[in-house]
């Protein structure tokens, strides 16, 4: 037996992984340092990599799209993730009350994540269409005697993201959710009726208090969607009125492809993936630190 | 306490019969109403892909159809114009498969030996290597478009299907190997130790051991990469264009153009054409969709 | 008036009936240990007094008060837990007064039943720390606060020591023993481990299968065992069964070991009158085997009879050997002093002290 044989499996294992690491290098590593470059650079429409410094920082900053942008991301983002989360909580707990037909509950409360962001964005826009949608629905059944053109509006269009970006999302919420009631030791709920809790007061105080990790989890997920946000948009606004739903993302695909600007829109991308570090390294941190603290405990 | 038939706890199920009975209504009616909210914008797609053009323009759209008519199925896949081209959304439809599918059994293949051995395998390095792949998961997309375009128009791959594989199947080797590794490493490592005794090699670790107990992660990973890349959006709307695109892109496309009559009906039908494979494979392994769900994004 | 009233209760899940025509009465200051194998429907029982179940059929009654319909938190009892069941996220302070935040008691009344409990239990140095942050055993005395500081009319337990390990389970089972004299309210306590249920209980209900087998205090459960179920349940090491007939001979009863010449004659024996002829089961725990020569029984002024015994293996505890043995084929396990033990391979003779033998039939399974 040669002495590679004997040192078992010998190098297979590394060179099977190769061409996976060298793949995740060139896309994580070399593809971020060369967006990074690119941010700094002179680059116009096409690459050119001679040093500029950050001034297309400092020009997005300046930019009246992309501070609005920003600013729209914060609203949708937290009425977003917050929206999925209650409205996910809430049906989980309707779902926990041992109904019947949960399975359907369940297929019909999670499908819409099977849908593209896409066809849910073009679908909702002709229920909120202005003229032939939801408004002359409603008017029709003689409920509403005002138009419904929430999406042509200014003010309003970035709620109606948000409300389809719940629509969206909180089946997702909803089903993580339910798996942790479930996951709540049926005991406590025994001790917490015989101390004379009522139901809400159970869930409130005993249930929901418990999973509050799978809670945080939920959050970083669809904080992360947020921020990525480009589909729904594009399909169900386009970032209009004007500027009233344009999000980074949008942003972004705009100075790259459709102005010429990739300098900007590299330097666009870099603040989404610091954005994203922002949420996610904290999560990370605690989520170690948990875990270290865990198996100390035993 | 391991009392034979010991039911799961039910919240309502002590107190008075009224009292329950009122409760368990409020429930259901919730339920009921919430489940309109969320199913109506299918049906009423659905509904608006029968009805010719001018009733829709006539009663808007959220009405029951007057007349029902599948002509416009037919239009929708074979006859509509699209970006210039007039054959209907089965040239996007095709597309689409033709990059979902090799996208999708690629990058699973790649996850489940690659989640084998770093779930295995020791060496000098793997945490990292493992973390690198990770990263993947979470880099966003617009970081990769930039040197993503250079690197396909180098390799002669821009505004072709081929390009899109490329793309999806990299990124998607990030997915399917955190999903696979993570699952493998539940099987128990005294079952390796047992093969390496008995004298099977890695490959033959792989073929009879971790592959026979790979079909539940097995079938996440493809209902998860199918979905994901079927309705996928931004590589497909930048990376080609005109007559190569996915389906998902052309429905942008033809919602965007504004020139002549919109033929809604045609419209919504090819939308339906769009969301209907994931749609599918969703109602057929919905148990699986939750258990990506929960094992993925919990991590 | 009695604590706790169980009359003809049923209990079936669809199908399947889990308990069947149960009756069971506690007087006031009892301690009733539920005990029987998994599946017995013990847990179930329990969950039924605490209205944490419905009824199919039957009546529970506690301090005469009709409480079938009623909601756990208005039967006025406690419960713990063998998960203990303590909020995670409260402190243990918390914990206790959960339940009367609930039932709105007044803060100061809160403050005197936590100081007297906290004495009580000695954990008053606990108060302020998380579940999370509390040994076993101290997590066990905050769930008995819990239900302490209810002061309520039945105090249930649901097998709460079975997650400790054994020496830990032996302490606290003295400190529930002390609690019980100290408290002095009505017990009824689920437990798989018979030694458990001897130590503490005032009475003892044996259940299998979802029928009482029965309801009486430990000595009589331990020495006239209604049937073979109690009677091979409870003790350990098991009391041996030794099949054979009655041989009746001038009035006198005996029974013959199957396949054997050994005859015990019945004189001594608490049992009914077994016909001649009738197959029975002869019952003998096996610490009342002693060795022959020593006359133990009658020295007592009991009678024993003397039996061969083939002895096969020998397993020294240190407190006693146990000997696996075979009387005329039969296999039998006799229990004996170290130095009084014989050697394996060995034959020697045993007396088995009659007065402590119980007779059963064989198809009924009831004691005669």
């Amino acid at each position: 037996m040669t002495s590679r044989t004997r040192k078992f499996g010998g190098l297979t294992p590394q060179l099977v992984l190769l061409p996976t690491i060298v793949a995740a290098l060139v896309y994580v590593v070399v593809f971020s340092i060369w967006t990074l470059w690119v941010s700094v650079s002179k680059s116009t429409m096409l690459p050119d990599m001679s040093f500029s410094g950050f001034g297309e920082y400092a020009a997005l900053w300046k930019s009246h799209r992309w501070i609005v942008a920003y600013q729209n991301l914060f609203v949708f983002g937290t009425l977003y993730v917050g929206g999925s989360i209650l409205l996910g909580t809430l049906l989980a707990i309707l779902i926990d009350q041992r109904v019947k037909y949960e399975a359907v509950w369940r297929t019909i409360f999670l499908y819409p994540l099977a849908i593209s962001f896409i066809v849910t964005g073009t679908v909702w826009r002709w229920i909120f269409h202005p003229q032939t949608g939801l408004g002359r629905a409603l008017s029709d059944f003689g409920w509403i005697a005002d138009k419904v053109d929430w999406i042509t509006d200014r003010d309003l269009a970035l709620y109606v993201v948000v409300f389809t970006g719940v629509w969206h999302a909180s089946g997702f919420a909803m089903a993580l959710i339910l798996a942790g009631l479930r996951s709540v030791d049926a005991d406590l709920i025994k001790a917490a009726q015989i101390d004379g809790a009522s139901v809400p007061r159970t869930y409130r105080k005993v249930v929901l208090p418990t999973i509050w990790p799978i809670f945080v989890a939920v959050a970083v997920v669809l904080l992360q969607f947020a921020i990525k946000t480009f589909d729904l948009v594009v399909a169900l606004t386009q970032g209009g009125p004007g500027v009233a739903t344009t999000v980074p993302a949008i942003v972004v695909f705009d100075l790259m492809f459709q102005r010429g600007q990739i300098a900007q829109g590299a330097a666009a991308a870099v603040m989404i993936l610091l954005a994203l570090m922002i949420v996610l390294v904290p999560y990370a941190l605690l989520n170690a630190r948990r875990n270290r603290k865990d198996k100390r405990h035993g | 306490m391991a009392d034979a038939l010991h039911q799961a706890f039910d919240p309502l199920a002590t107190g008075s019969r009224r009292r329950q009975l009122g409760a368990r209504t409020i429930v259901y009616a919730i339920l009921v109403v919430f489940s309109l909210v969320y199913l109506s914008p299918i049906l009423i797609i659905l509904m608006n892909t029968f009805r010719p053009l001018d009733e829709i323009v006539r009663d808007g759209f959220i009405s029951f159809p007057k007349s029902v008519s599948l002509e416009y199925w037919i239009e929708a896949w074979g006859s509509f114009c699209i970006g210039g081209t007039c054959e209907g959304v089965s040239r996007y439809f095709t597309n689409t498969i033709l990059m979902t599918v090799p996208a999708t059994v690629l990058s699973t293949a790649f996850g489940l030996v690659n989640g084998y051995i770093l779930s295995k395998w020791r060496f000098r390095g793997d945490g990292w290597i493992f973390g690198l792949i990770t990263l993947g998961v979470f880099l966003p997309a617009q970081m990769t478009l930039l040197p993503w375009a250079f690197v396909l128009g180098k390799l002669g791959l821009s505004n072709t299907i081929a390009g899109l594989v490329l793309v999806h199947t990299v990124q998607g080797i990030s997915f399917t190997t955190l999903f696979c590794r993570n699952y493998f490493v539940s099987v128990p490592d005294d079952l390796i130790k047992a093969a390496r005794i008995d004298g099977a090699g890695f490959w033959r670790i792989f073929r009879r051991i971790m592959l026979p107990l790979s079909p539940p992660i097995l079938i996440v990973c493809v209902i998860w990469q199918f979905t994901g890349i079927w309705n996928e959006f931004l590589f497909g709307t930048v990376f080609t264009s005109g007559g190569n695109q996915p389906i998902t892109a052309a429905i942008v496309a033809f919602s965007g153009s504004g020139t002549g009559e919109r033929h809604y009906n045609v419209e919504a039908a090819s939308v339906i054409f769009a969301a209907l494979p994931p749609l599918f494979i969703y109602l057929i392994g919905g148990k699986y969709f939750v258990r990506g769900l929960t094992s993925g994004a919990v991590k | 008036m009695s604590s706790l009233e169980i009359s003809n209760l049923r209990k079936s899940y669809g199908s399947v009936e889990v308990l069947k025509d149960i009756n069971l009465s506690a007087e006031s200051g009892e301690f009733v240990a539920l005990v029987g194998p998994s599946g017995c429907g013990k847990s179930t029982l329990l969950s039924i007094i605490a209205g944490l179940e419905s009824i199919t059929s039957g009546e529970v009654r506690i301090e005469d008060k009709l409480v079938n319909d009623e909601a756990p938190k208005d039967r006025d009892i406690a419960m713990v837990f063998q998960s203990y069941a303590l909020y995670p996220t409260m402190t243990v302070r918390e914990n206790m007064t959960f339940g009367m935040e609930c039932r709105n008691v007044p803060k100061t009344e809160q403050a005197e039943a936590i100081d007297r409990v906290a004495e009580l239990l000695q954990i008053g140095h606990l108060l302020d720390r998380k579940p999370g942050q509390l040994s076993g055993g101290q997590r066990q005395r905050v769930a008995m606060g819990r239900a302490l500081v209810r002061d309520p009319k039945l105090f249930l337990f649901d097998e709460p020591l079975s997650n400790l390990d054994a020496k830990l389970r032996i302490e606290m089972r003295t400190e529930i023993k002390k609690l019980h004299k100290n408290v002095g309210k009505t017990m009824v306590y689920v437990t798989h481990d018979q030694i458990e249920a001897m130590t503490l209980a005032t009475r003892i209900a044996v259940m299998h299968k979802g029928v009482l087998q029965q309801y009486d205090t430990p000595n009589a459960i331990y020495e006239t065992p209604a049937n073979l179920f109690v009677a091979g349940f409870m003790g350990s090491p098991n009391m041996n069964f030794l099949s054979g007939r009655v041989v009746s001979t001038g009035g006198k009863a005996s029974v013959r070991l199957d396949g054997t010449g050994i005859t015990l004659p019945l004189d001594g024996v608490r049992c009914g009158a077994p016909a001649d002829g009738q197959e029975v089961i002869l019952g003998v725990r096996p610490e009342h085997f002693s060795p022959a020569h020593e006359q133990r029984a009658e020295r007592k002024g009991k009678v024993s009879v003397k039996v061969p015994v083939a002895i096969d293996m020998e397993e020294p505890t240190g407190a006693e050997t146990i000997l696996m043995t075979r009387i005329g084929g039969h296999e039998a396990i006799i229990v004996c002093e170290p130095d009084e033990a014989p050697r394996p391979g060995e034959t020697m003779e045993f007396a088995i002290d009659m007065a402590k033998v119980s007779l059963f039939d064989p198809k009924s399974e009831a004691r005669l």
